[in-house]
Formats: C-alpha cells, sequence, structure tokens
C-alpha cells in the first residue's frame, strides 16, 4: 500500500541527492528492475527524470502475463471455444494476444471466459458450473502459493470439473540466465519485493557468484529511490552482494510455509519465457499426484512453441537489449489499443508503461 | 402480484399489468391518467440543452447506488456540464426475463427520488422485455432536456494558457466502490461510490466563477480522460499536481493492489472545471457551499501545448504523461 511516509518529498529530494554525488564516481551504469509493478512504479513517479543520465534503469522479464508463451495463449483459446468449456483468467492475461488470437477475441466469438481475481474465484466458479473451468495459473512466486493452495482445496473438494493449465514461472532462475548472456551488460539488479517475500533474500545467491551486485527493493517512491542509492552504493564499493531495502516485508528466509505449500504441489521444470527461450528449472508442473486435475492432461494442452507474432522484438525488449521505443512497431504499429506483443498490452509490460508514462525520451 | 419478470410483461395484457402495478406506481406517475405516445409540454423560453445516455452496469445495485439512480444522475450532470438546469427526463428499460421485482422496485424508487431530488420531471419511458442472456439483467437508457441561462456558453474547446483547473472532490469512489462489489474485494468493501446529481454545485460554481469556460464529469476515463480531452480539444497542455489531487485512502489503497491509476478511475458524483484564473478561489468556495461539491480545490493550470497533452507533476517533484486508459481497467495477478 503506498503512504506519505514512504513517499516524503524531502526524503526523496535528499535520497536524489546522494544518488548523484554516487553516480558521479561511476561510468554509465544499466541498472535492471526485474519486477512489473517496479517498471510502472518508476514509469509513475517519474523516477528516471531524477536520475543521473549515467544511471539507466533497464526493464527486465518482470511481468509475468509478459513471458507467458503465445503457444499457451492460443492453446486456451482454442479450447475455449468448444461447447461447455468455461475458461476462468487473470484480467491482464485477457487482452494478451498469442500469435493467432486473445482470450478477448474468442470471448467476442462466444466463447465463456470470465476474468478472476483470485485462484479462489476460480473455485467459486467451478462450484457452480456444471460445465468444464479451466484455470490459467500463470504468475511468479507471488501468485503461486495462492494456486498452489487452491489446488490443494481442489483436491480435498474433489471438484472433477476443474482444472488448472499451468504456466508459472521463477524468477531467480531466470535471473541466472540472464546473467550468463555476457551482451546485456548489467551492472545490478534491483529486486522484487513481492516474489522476495516469498522466495527471501537467499535466493539469489547465484548473482553474488557472477559477481553482480543486487538490492532487495519496495513500491513506494522512497523504496526505489532508497534501492538505487544502496546499488550505486555498492558498485562504488565494487562490493558484489545482495542487500534487502525492504525489510519491513521481506524477511531474509522468505516466507517458509508458502515455500513448502509450493513444493507439495509444484516440481520444477525447464519452460519457454516469450521471446526468450527455454530457461532450466524456471517453470513449474503439477506434480503427478495432481495429474487428474491438469488441464494438460485432461485435454492435451501444450504450450511449448516459441513462435512469436511478426515483427514483434518483446523478447529484446524483456532481455532489456533495447528500449521499448526502439521497437520499430511501438506506438506505430503496436499500441495498448492494438497491442501485437505481450509488453504493450500487460499493466505490468515495460512497453505499455513506456507507452503510458513516456519518460523515457 | 408480479414478483419475476417474463416474457409476456413484454406486451399486451402483461406489459399493462407490469405498468400499473410496478413501473407507474413506484416511479411516481399517476397510473389512471392516460397513456398518450408522446408528453407534450411547454418548456421555459431560452436555450435548451439535450442529451442522451445508457446504462449498463453489474452489479445492478452497489455501495451508494443503484442503475436507477446511475441513469437520472448521469444524465442529470450531462446537462449541467453545459450549465443547463436540467428540466425533464425520459427514461427507456430493457429488463432481462427473469429479474426479480423486488430489484426492480428498488430501481424504480431510485429514479423516483433522485428525479424528485433533483426537481427534475420524468414525462416519458418506454419498457421492452428480453429474452434471458439477451441482457444484464436491465440496461436503462435516458434522454434529458435542461434550460440553459442567458450568458452561458461553455465548451470543451474553451480552456486558455493561464486559466485554473477545478476538481469538485475525491476522486476513484465510483469505479472502486463497484469494482468491489463485483470482486468482492473485502479490503475496499467500505467504499462508497460519489454517484449525485452535481447540477447545484455547477450552478453555484458558474454564479461564483461567471466566465467558467469548461465543466465536465470525470466519468468513465476517470479524470485523465476528460483531462485529455479538454487539452486535445483546446489545444492546450494541462499541468495536474498529484499532491493537490485528493485520493482517498481506501481507493489508493485498491489501486494500488490491483495496479490502476487512480487518475483512471471512473467517477459518478465529480467534474473538472476549467475557470480563469482570478476568479478559481471563488470557483471553489462556491462549490464548497453546496454538499457534493465540499471536496473541492484547485489541481493544477492550464499552459500553452507543449509535447503532451495532460502532464503530472508528482509528489517527489518528477513530471510524467497523463494517459487515457486503453479500454476497460483490468485488475492485474500480482
Amino acid at each position: 500500500m503506498n503512504s506519505a511516509a514512504f513517499n516524503d518529498p524531502t526524503t526523496a529530494r535528499s535520497l536524489v541527492e546522494a544518488i548523484s554525488r554516487l553516480a558521479k564516481r561511476l561510468p554509465e551504469v544499466r541498472l535492471m528492475e526485474v519486477c512489473g509493478t517496479h517498471t510502472m512504479e518508476i514509469g509513475r513517479l517519474g523516477i528516471r527524470q531524477l536520475l543521473p543520465e549515467n544511471v539507466r534503469l533497464i526493464s527486465g522479464p518482470g511481468c509475468p502475463v509478459c513471458v507467458t508463451p503465445a503457444a499457451y495463449i492460443d492453446a486456451v483459446a482454442e479450447l475455449a471455444l468448444f461447447e461447455g468449456v468455461r475458461i476462468a483468467t487473470f484480467g491482464d492475461l485477457f487482452r494478451v494476444p498469442g500469435v493467432r488470437r486473445s482470450f478477448a477475441q474468442v470471448k467476442a466469438a462466444g466463447a465463456a471466459v470470465e476474468i478472476v481475481t483470485s485462484p479462489r474465484a476460480a473455485l467459486e466458479l467451478a462450484r457452480k458450473t456444471h460445465g468444464e473451468v479451466i484455470f490459467t495459473a500463470v504468475g511468479f512466486e507471488t501468485t503461486i502459493p495462492a494456486t498452489a493452495a487452491a489446488m490443494k482445496t481442489l483436491t480435498v473438494e474433489g471438484l472433477d470439473n476443474l482444472s488448472f493449465f499451468v504456466a508459472h514461472r521463477l524468477v531467480p532462475p531466470a535471473l541466472d540466465v540472464l546473467l550468463a548472456d555476457p551482451s546485456l551488460c548489467i551492472s545490478g539488479f534491483l529486486l522484487p519485493g513481492h516474489v522476495s517475500a516469498i522466495v527471501g533474500a537467499g535466493a539469489y545467491g547465484a548473482l553474488v557468484k557472477r559477481g553482480v551486485p543486487g538490492v532487495i527493493t519496495g513500491f513506494d517512491a522512497l523504496d526505489l529511490l532508497a534501492g538505487i542509492c544502496c546499488l550505486l552504493d555498492l558498485l562504488v564499493k565494487k562490493e558484489v552482494a545482495v542487500k534487502n531495502e525492504y525489510t519491513r516485508v521481506v524477511p531474509p528466509q522468505g516466507n517458509p510455509a508458502a515455500l513448502r505449500l509450493i513444493e507439495e504441489v509444484y516440481d520444477p521444470c525447464d519452460a519457454v519465457w516469450r521471446g526468450i527461450g527455454t530457461f532450466p528449472e524456471s517453470g513449474l508442473r503439477l506434480r503427478p499426484h495432481f495429474a487428474a486435475y491438469d488441464a494438460s492432461v485432461r485435454f492435451g494442452l501444450k504450450a511449448t512453441g516459441e513462435e512469436m507474432p511478426a515483427g514483434c522484438s518483446c523478447g529484446s525488449v524483456l532481455k532489456g537489449m533495447i528500449l521499448p521505443e526502439q521497437c520499430p512497431l511501438f506506438g506505430t504499429a503496436c499500441t495498448p489499443e492494438n497491442p501485437v506483443g505481450p509488453c504493450m498490452v500487460s499493466s505490468e509490460g515495460s512497453c505499455a508503461a513506456a507507452f503510458k508514462y513516456g519518460d523515457r525520451q | 402480484m408480479i414478483d419475476t419478470i417474463l416474457l409476456n410483461h413484454g406486451s399486451g395484457r402483461g406489459l399493462d399489468e407490469l405498468l400499473h402495478t410496478v413501473i407507474l406506481p413506484e416511479i411516481g406517475i399517476d397510473s389512471a391518467a392516460p397513456l398518450e405516445d408522446a408528453a407534450v409540454f411547454t418548456l421555459p423560453q431560452g436555450r435548451c440543452a439535450f442529451t442522451t445516455d445508457s446504462f449498463v452496469i453489474r452489479p445492478l445495485e452497489f455501495p451508494g447506488g443503484d442503475i436507477g439512480k446511475l441513469s437520472v444522475c448521469g444524465t442529470i450532470n450531462d446537462l449541467a456540464m453545459v450549465g443547463a438546469t436540467p428540466h425533464s427526463i425520459s427514461v427507456a428499460m430493457i429488463i432481462e426475463e427473469g429479474l426479480d421485482v423486488a430489484l426492480l422496485r428498488r430501481i424504480l424508487r431510485s429514479i423516483r427520488h433522485e428525479s424528485k431530488a433533483a426537481g427534475v420531471s420524468i414525462q416519458c419511458g418506454d419498457t421492452k422485455v428480453v429474452d434471458r442472456g439477451k441482457a444484464d439483467g436491465i440496461f436503462i437508457a435516458t434522454s434529458g432536456i435542461g434550460i440553459v441561462p442567458a450568458g452561458r456558453n461553455l465548451s470543451v474547446a474553451h480552456a486558455r494558457s493561464g486559466d485554473a483547473v477545478v476538481l469538485s472532490g475525491p476522486i476513484g469512489l465510483h469505479g472502486i466502490a463497484v469494482l468491489s462489489a463485483r470482486e468482492g474485494l473485502n479490503f475496499a468493501s467500505t467504499v462508497v461510490s460519489d454517484c449525485a446529481s452535481l447540477h447545484r454545485c455547477t450552478d453555484a460554481l458558474l454564479k461564483a466563477s461567471p466566465h467558467t469556460r469548461i465543466m465536465r464529469d470525470a466519468t468513465r476515463g476517470g479524470c485523465a480522460a476528460v483531462l485529455n480531452e479538454i487539452a486535445e480539444a483546446s489545444g492546450v497542455t494541462i499541468m495536474v499536481r498529484q499532491s493537490a489531487i485528493p485520493v482517498p485512502p481506501e481507493v489508493a489503497g485498491a489501486c494500488s493492489y490491483l495496479g490502476l491509476d487512480p487518475l483512471q478511475v471512473a467517477n459518478e458524483g465529480r467534474f473538472v472545471a476549467i475557470v480563469p484564473a482570478e476568479e478559481a478561489e471563488a470557483a471553489v468556495a462556491a462549490c464548497r457551499t453546496v454538499v457534493h461539491g465540499d471536496g473541492a480545490c484547485i489541481i493544477g493550470t492550464v499552459e500553452p501545448r507543449g509535447r503532451v497533452a495532460v502532464l503530472l507533476e508528482t509528489a517527489i517533484g518528477s513530471r510524467r504523461v497523463v494517459d487515457v486508459p486503453s479500454g476497460e481497467l483490468l485488475p492485474r495477478i500480482c
């Protein structure tokens, strides 16, 4: 929640001054945020304008909807057109285009697509529906405990008309892959506050091993500025560590109960990140015990293709290799009203943030 | 006694029964008087304002109002925004087979209450019943006529550099109240819609600030949409200050959780006015004497047209674009 205390203008000014002092002692640095909410808040708060020229904020693959494979959307959309099938999905996945179509388009063609705000709502929908309900279980560590809990409820209740099509993705393994790509030149990471509240500060050991510092931070103005300040301080001191600037929410060990729940329901698996590629052990699949409620088993759904809509550069945007405005489709062929790629349509997408807040020019 | 709307209530004797036992008594019209094909009445002298609107909302009842109140307030507000005194409205209803008549009665009573309180006559109406699944409970379409007093000439294209931007009160309450009722968001369950008729407030403002250029109610798309419409139509840039815009804490909290921008959230009882800078203080003071304007404030200024239509100066001193939402606001997942 936003609160006045974490957006205090006077403290913000002194943090901006501290950032400027530190930046004078550094060459150009590229800091990547890997959380869609960070991307949106940085835009909404106009943080980039307050930073010195040599401190660049790059958006990473932090939007769970953006990295959900196009083949996943196409597979669900196709299934949705069958009589007696109902799709329960999160709002921000609704308008994301697959290669062939979006949920919004199949709904207009007569498919039953319902927007839910939680996995619990999908359970409620299944309880009052006779037909098959398929829940699109996408999202990072912040969403996974809730879908795991819902899956357990589902099996206890034995609701045989509900199944989950799982495309969960894990943040720490993705960071490891990004770090392995030398072309990205990332000086440091602003690490996601909500994901870290689940996985804990200890989950980012790979960063330290690869010699890149990171700071876990929150979402208000002072959180973000303090996170950037702390990261620059580490860079000035040439100290490679993961610091936690969001201690009011993130304990060092994360949330052990949530982690146990995830482990109980899901197994790690290799997974496709839309436009970026397949990362080892970066996704989750339901454990064999839950196979009866797995939509990929029940309906033979597959989402393994890596196809992208023609001309879409979302992959390069998600890896921070180009800025949204550098995509030839940005703002012309690809707009929030007529998105080509997921980064433009998701409420947390980098292109949507750049289009909406226009703060990068 | 009718307790559920059936298809046969859409015509013949069924419609007659629905009209005479439910609709006319609840809406407060003498059901013994003959029903003509059109209302015939005399308007006071002067220029007329004429508007039409249609209302679809789920749920039909929400904290602070229902579709009946919404339809009357929405029509009155459209008239009020061009400086008109609301005079008469029409109400047409498309009702879905199976609608609970107790709910219909509550909606009709809201229409009666709100129009009576606003001093507006319901001159005519229409009722249709459609098959189950062909409407979302009930759709309401209204038209309204108002009288524009001499000397009032408001237009969305009239903003000038140097003018002040006035907002009539805290924003985001309607959108969050409805979203909360629809999605069962417990944390926002105390939020009540601002749904209200604003003609008394706009009247007070116009008396205090006779050179008011523009008034617009910030409904769908919220303040962001209205400010952009004004900037584009008038060829100016509007600069608003975040610290000056009243956002109730429960709205800020819900928006933060759902990934929404309060400036883009719908209101049903708030308007933006563009007034000459020298009349701004008087305009705000006048609004504050009226019940739905008691949170009025100055939130920004009109500037010569720059690269961007609407800019927000954030609390931490940066500036960012205020864009129009690209469609219906969809809550995000995390």
